[in-house]
């Protein structure tokens, strides 16, 4: 039930923004998200942003990964 | 930008599946309780690279799975009303009541006004620009799905919608998991968690699982390489003694989740007791809206009484999305049901427990 | 006197008087131009020699201009796609339309307009055909009907010839026009780059063709690459085995389809080709596909074995093997 994908932010208007994701626009609701920016990137679940990722979060996240696979 | 693409196909997948393997684990069932999780594991192909006692099973993670049958069958008769736009995401559309091929296309097929949307927030749109239809939106969903509902219904009630209301169904993770631990026939190691929920909820969310329960439990992604490294963490867990909640998806959940979600999601909903197919009533597991937004309450607008159905066939699904029975253990598995013609929701998603394995079965 | 064109389709236009007649002399003769349809008889006489192809399709599609195409494009791509498939050289065509009273005539004259372009890029005519009109609320605007006549150049091309060791090419990138439809149909999204691929096949057909090694060819079109790889190998004893990292899928499509938890494997083509050839062919063909336009991004995505006697299977970025069942329905959008 969890079906979300990371959109970026290029236009925001109060609590609704449009949204783009490999050249898909859409406009979504951001008012779960603290001090949105353009440029920021959110997950977005059926037209609402969920929560905000950035690149370095998506970094750390793949070296956790790393680091359990080289642990075993 | 993100690293999507080595979220899919890790550096590390190999050496993870190898750790695996050398946990030496005896039988094993860890269970998902996401529908999402459901797909992303049958689209990695995940399953066949484990090793053969380590049983990764769905659980009553799929909304669509949970709906029991007396509702969906008052949804079919919504559905008659002339005055009434039903809206839905798509996951619905197949999903029969208690009558076999019976269900929303069908009823479309028919003649009924049901439209498909990607978000609640078009069906308000669609309910200005019909001023002379009612537009109800069938709500299903968990956490994930619960706070944008709730914003649907508020901005309805600021834009002073008097044709627009939400059947709610929403349903809470926790309560589906608190059943399933506390019935007789539990038997499942550990809990891969579901990552959007934990996004709304927080990690903290699932903490009870360790820490009131001692099961093991690990937060996960949906990328190949987040369900990879989840399942290992879990299984090295189940190997260990010390139960734990481990977080794999960092970039996405934090411990105490998103604040500004769940606030709006108090504001909008009460608990209550809710009907889940295979677990029955569970106290305060579902979601109903507040007396303020009554006004766009689908069940009091439209009467809505769903009769108990549970047992009316030889369907079981309800003990196969709890993990009690292994699709061919039903009577109509593969006979009656097929993925052409399903009985019960596990056979209608094209990876729910009873398709995927019809699949399967033969390779 | 002639009566000329009004604004609108209206029942009159299909009742064979004379408005039907302006409809057919003003509008699609001009398009058309060939001596075989000016004759205006109620059958074209055409001359022919050899085996013939001959192939229908109907086409429904709504909206009717969608990005990237129209169904009147649609309609002459289809049914050329498939004589081409079949080792046929496409040379006639007939045109039935079923036209909506309240149709804009303008649209009708733009769908037509692009009947006859397409028709021209493949040298094709359209030799004959017809038209009714429905009453209001009985039609979507316009149902078009095409039949096609073509020589067959290439013969035997069959999927029982298909044998193990065999490699399975695709002209290009997949699930373009089913994505391009359904977001047009839905309006979920905006997708400004996302087009239909709808093309005519025929010269990438005969590009592949002449390299030898060619066992069978097929435009994967509903139900997309899955559905109809599975069509050459059920009911038998070989299987299909994809890898996930071979297959082309563009950027927005890819998007697209994540965002509305669709696969492009099952997403509908209309301008690819898949080719099973022999494995020592395989390089030609590639070659001449990449050397023609449509085909730059041809690609290897998978080859024939006997594993799964009857499957088509995908081995995952993991590592792992999915089985690609044919769906039972179309595909929907899903937030689960």
């Amino acid at each position: 039930m969890c079906l979300a994908i990371p959109f970026q932010l290029v236009q925001i208007e109060g609590n609704t923004a449009i949204g783009e994701a490999a050249g898909v626009q859409r406009k979504i609701r951001i008012d779960f998200i603290r001090e949105p920016r353009v440029g920021d990137f959110v997950i977005v679940h059926a037209g609402f942003a969920i929560e905000k990722m950035n690149e370095q979060q998506a970094l750390d996240n793949l070296e956790a990964i790393s680091e359990a696979a080289n642990a075993v | 930008m993100l690293y999507e693409a080595q979220f899919r196909s890790p550096d590390g997948g190999a050496k993870l599946l190898d750790g695996i393997r050398k946990l030496n684990l005896p039988e094993t069932w860890i269970m998902e309780v996401c529908g999402t999780h459901t797909m992303s594991i049958a689209k990695a192909g995940l399953r066949q690279l484990l090793p053969p006692q380590i049983h990764l099973i769905s659980g009553p993670g799929c909304p669509v799975c949970v709906t029991p049958a007396g509702v969906m069958d008052e949804i079919l008769r919504l559905s008659e009303n002339p005055d009434v736009i039903l809206t839905t995401y798509g996951d619905l559309m197949r999903v029969p009541g208690s009558v076999q091929g019976d269900n929303l296309q069908r009823r479309k097929a028919q003649g009924a006004d049901v439209r498909m949307f990607y978000s609640p927030m078009d069906c308000l749109e669609l309910a200005e620009q019909e001023p002379n239809r009612e537009v109800v939106f069938l709500g299903v969903g968990f956490e994930t799905t619960a706070p944008g509902t709730a914003i649907a219904v508020q901005e309805a009630k600021a834009r002073g919608l008097k044709n627009f209301s939400v059947l709610c169904l929403l349903k809470r993770t926790e309560s589906a998991l608190r059943a399933l631990i506390e019935s007789e026939e539990f038997h499942v190691s550990g809990f891969l968690c579901p990552g959007h929920v934990a996004t709304i909820v927080g990690a903290e969310g699932f903490s009870f699982l360790s820490e009131e329960y001692g099961i093991p439990s690990v937060i996960g992604g949906f990328e190949a390489g987040d369900i990879l490294a989840a399942v290992y963490r879990l299984l090295r867990q189940i190997k260990g003694s010390i139960p734990q909640l481990e977080n794999e998806y960092t970039r996405a959940v934090t411990a105490e989740g998103n604040t500004m979600a769940q606030a709006v999601m108090a504001e909008t909903f009460r608990y209550r007791d809710d009907v889940w197919r295979g677990l029955g009533t569970i106290p305060e597991s579902g979601y109903g809206l507040r007396a303020e937004f009554a006004a766009f309450d689908a069940e009091r607008k439209f009467s809505f009484q769903p009769e108990d159905k549970e047992g009316m066939t030889s369907c079981k699904c309800g003990d196969i999305i709890c993990g009690h029975r292994e699709p061919a253990g039903c009577p109509l598995f593969g006979t009656a049901c097929v993925p052409e013609n399903p009985v019960g929701p596990c056979m209608v998603s094209s990876e729910g427990a009873c398709a995927a394995a019809y699949k399967y079965q033969r390779l | 006197m002639r009566e000329s064109l009004e604004e609108i389709i209206t029942l009159d236009y299909g009742s064979g008087g004379k408005k039907t007649s302006s409809l057919i002399e003003e509008m699609l003769v001009p398009a058309f131009q060939n001596e075989a349809l000016s004759a205006l008889g109620d059958g074209a006489i055409l001359k022919h020699q050899g085996d013939l192809v001959f192939s229908t399709d109907s086409y429904v599609i709504s909206p009717y201009f969608f990005p990237g195409g129209d169904i009147g494009k649609l309609s002459v791509c289809g049914t050329v796609n498939d004589l081409s498939m079949c080792g046929g050289t496409p040379q006639y065509l007939s045109l039935g339309f079923i036209l909506e009273e309240g149709l804009p005539v303008a649209d009708l004259r733009r769908i037509v307009d692009s009947i006859a372009r397409t028709a021209a890029s493949c040298s094709v005519q359209v030799v004959t055909g017809d038209t009714k009109v429905v009453e209001r609320g009985r039609g979507d605007g316009i149902y078009i009907n095409t039949a096609g006549i073509g020589t067959l150049t290439w013969p035997g091309l069959t999927p029982d010839r298909i044998q193990e060791g065999d490699l399975v090419i695709v002209s290009g990138t997949v699930g373009d026009h089913g994505t391009a439809v359904m977001l047009a149909r839905s309006g979920m999204m905006e997708a400004a780059e996302i087009q239909s691929d709808c093309m005519p096949l025929n010269k990438l057909a005969e590009a592949a063709l002449k390299c030898g090694g060619v066992r069978v060819l097929r435009d994967p079109t509903r139900g997309g690459v899955a559905t109809t790889l599975n069509e050459f190998v059920e009911n038998g004893s070989l299987t299909i085995e994809l890898e996930e990292g071979a297959v082309p899928v563009a950027e927005g499509v890819a998007g697209a389809c994540e965002i509305l938890g669709l696969d492009p494997l099952y997403c509908a083509n209309e301008g690819k080709m898949l080719v099973i050839a022999e494995e020592t062919a395989a390089d030609e063909i590639l070659n001449a596909l990449h050397r023609t336009p449509g085909g730059e991004n041809a690609a290897v995505i998978g080859h024939v074995t006997k594993r799964y006697p009857g499957k088509v299977v995908l081995r995952t970025y993991l590592g792992g093997t999915r089985i690609l069942a044919k769906l039972t329905g179309a595909q929907l959008p899903r937030i689960c």
